[in-house]
């Protein structure tokens, strides 16, 4: 796959300075498709992100194919959360930039190479953001509603449906995380595995084209793990297009499609997940997975423990 | 005065009770603005970036803070027309302690935003709410519920404040308690009254406040 021209075509250069989304055209989508069977959903190029002297992402850049589950693994402070948050642009890269489904995520204008790009306004990102779903490690799930109310605000104000469809969309997105008797509840009375799942939910209520799980268990009791564990692999079984982040690399090995194994800010070692966990071709990654203490046992782990 | 202490009770009220129905209202007025005001200044000091604006806006706190209000109400009812502009006793007295009343909702309600983890916007901002959504459906309705027992207190102060309005004469409680006690010399039962009406009104007042907030707290632990 060839990587995108850094200068966009004449609809980007029309859209520069508006504001509005800058969308490939025919023809750069066209040299996708030659180079690849599909366009991939997600293409993050060359991200780099620095908090003051720390350079937390030095030029990142991996794609995700339609119905794909990527895992992303690595040591922490490696830089994955960030990468994540760079997607949907929480955190503006300093530089590089993502496509979703053809579409650049908030960037205004054209790239300037070696100069930062303008991003867009948290207004101006909004319909963007629809697209792509967010599950945090730590819920955030809005306390002051109840359960339905999380998972159809979005529906009810983003996607601007009325109240009767938003609320059975949202229904039926907790029916499927098996969490439809909790509909009336608080947030405050529910496990921390209910409310991940309930967080999960209301991801799923964007109707999003790709879901980004942020170490979505590494919050919960071990005994909680499971149950949202079970709920991922379900949507990666259904073909949800799904960005994980996650230190449960045995369930990595198991749901997701291709790893990438992250240190320093850079990738260290991509490609299919058991290929890659069960044989490391990089002594780091042989390294990192001796320290992870759910690895271990992954070759003998053909049930679903999980 | 002469007669039975209920007669005596009895002729002060009706004026009193007048009293207290301008009290309610300029009270009434200055909440509102206070409301709207005050929100205005609490989230432009937790969204603005603009260094002047913040400068402002705490430059304004700080001045209703310290300075009494008995002043503030001189100014703009004895000030204001030598720039021609001349208000009502009453709506100056709303427009005096609104401004207070601003302040104090804007600092409490400023303080409250503070608190809600960031995680709280994230995750309006992630599923697609524009930053004013975000405001209006996630953020404000939690930063309320954390500030309510402060503005409990702001508007029982508010509601006590009313009382300073009788300088520039707005016939509120005080200022007929005053003109009644110059023509009836009845000081102690009149002043009595007058504080029984205040505690009338302020005791029902507090409790209400506790009451909304005894129900936030209900609903959101009900199973």
């Amino acid at each position: 796959m060839s990587a995108l021209p850094t200068s966009a075509g004449p609809g980007a250069a029309r859209a520069a300075g508006t504001g509005a989304p800058i969308t490939l055209t025919a023809a750069q989508r066209g040299m996708q498709q030659r180079s690849t069977a599909a366009p991939p959903l997600l293409q993050v190029d060359g991200l780099r992100k620095r908090y003051g002297s720390a350079e937390v992402l030095r030029g990142l850049s991996f794609q995700l194919q339609p119905q794909e589950t990527l895992a992303l693994i690595g040591p922490s402070g490696s830089g994955k959360s960030t990468c994540l948050r760079c997607i949907n642009l929480l955190e503006k890269p300093d530089e590089g930039r993502v496509v979703l489904d053809g579409e650049v995520i908030g960037q205004r204008g054209e790239a300037v190479p070696g100069k930062p790009p303008r991003w867009m306004t948290d207004r101006q990102l909004a319909p963007q953001r629809r697209h792509m779903g967010m599950v945090f490690q730590h819920f955030h799930l809005w306390p002051h509603l109840t359960v339905r109310e999380n998972v159809a605000l979005a529906p009810l104000r983003a996607q601007g449906l009325d109240r009767r469809t938003a609320e059975s969309l949202a229904d039926a997105m907790l029916d499927k995380v098996q969490m439809a008797h909790k509909a009336r509840a608080y947030p405050e009375c529910l496990s921390g595995g209910q409310q991940q799942r309930v967080a999960i939910a209301r991801a799923l209520a964007q109707r999003p084209k790709l879901m980004l799980f942020d170490e979505p268990t590494s919050a919960l009791d071990p005994e909680l793990v499971g149950e949202v564990l079970g709920v991922i692999r379900a949507l990666a079984r259904e073909g949800t297009a799904m960005l994980l982040v996650t230190h449960e690399i045995r369930f990595a090995r198991e749901v997701a499609d291709r790893v990438v194994f992250m240190d320093g800010g850079v990738i260290v070692e991509q490609g299919p997940a058991r290929a890659l966990i069960d044989a490391p071709r990089t002594p780091r990654l042989a390294q990192f997975l001796r320290q992870m203490p759910d690895a271990a046992p992954v070759a003998a782990c053909t049930q679903e423990p999980c | 005065m002469s007669g039975p202490l209920l007669q005596r009770f009895a002729d002060v009220m009706p004026l009193l009770l007048a009293g207290a129905r301008t009290a309610v209202l300029i009270a009434l007025g200055a909440a509102l603005l206070a409301a709207m005001l005050g929100t205005a200044l609490a989230l432009l000091r937790t969204f603005s970036r603009s260094r002047g604006v913040l400068l402002a806006i705490a430059a304004f706190t700080e001045w209703q803070r310290n300075v009494p209000g008995v002043a503030h109400l001189f100014i703009l009812y004895f000030g204001l027309p030598a720039i021609g502009i001349k208000l009502a006793p009453v709506l100056a007295a709303i427009v005096g302690l609104g401004l207070v009343g601003a302040a104090s909702v804007g600092d409490i309600l400023a303080n409250a935003l503070r608190t809600l983890p960031a995680g709280q916007r994230e995750a309006a901002l992630a599923t697609g709410l524009a930053p004013w959504q975000a405001i209006r459906h996630v953020l404000l309705p939690q930063a309320l519920r954390l500030a309510w027992p402060g503005f409990g207190n702001s508007a029982c102060q508010l509601l006590k404040d009313t009382s300073i309005a009788s300088a520039i004469a707005a016939p509120e409680i005080m200022f007929f308690a005053r003109n009644l006690v110059t023509s009836t010399f009845d000081t102690t039962l009149i002043y009595l009254a007058v504080l029984v009406l205040y505690a009338a009104m302020l005791v029902p007042l507090g409790a209400g406040f506790v009451w909304v907030e005894r129900r936030w707290r209900r609903a959101s632990s009900a199973p």
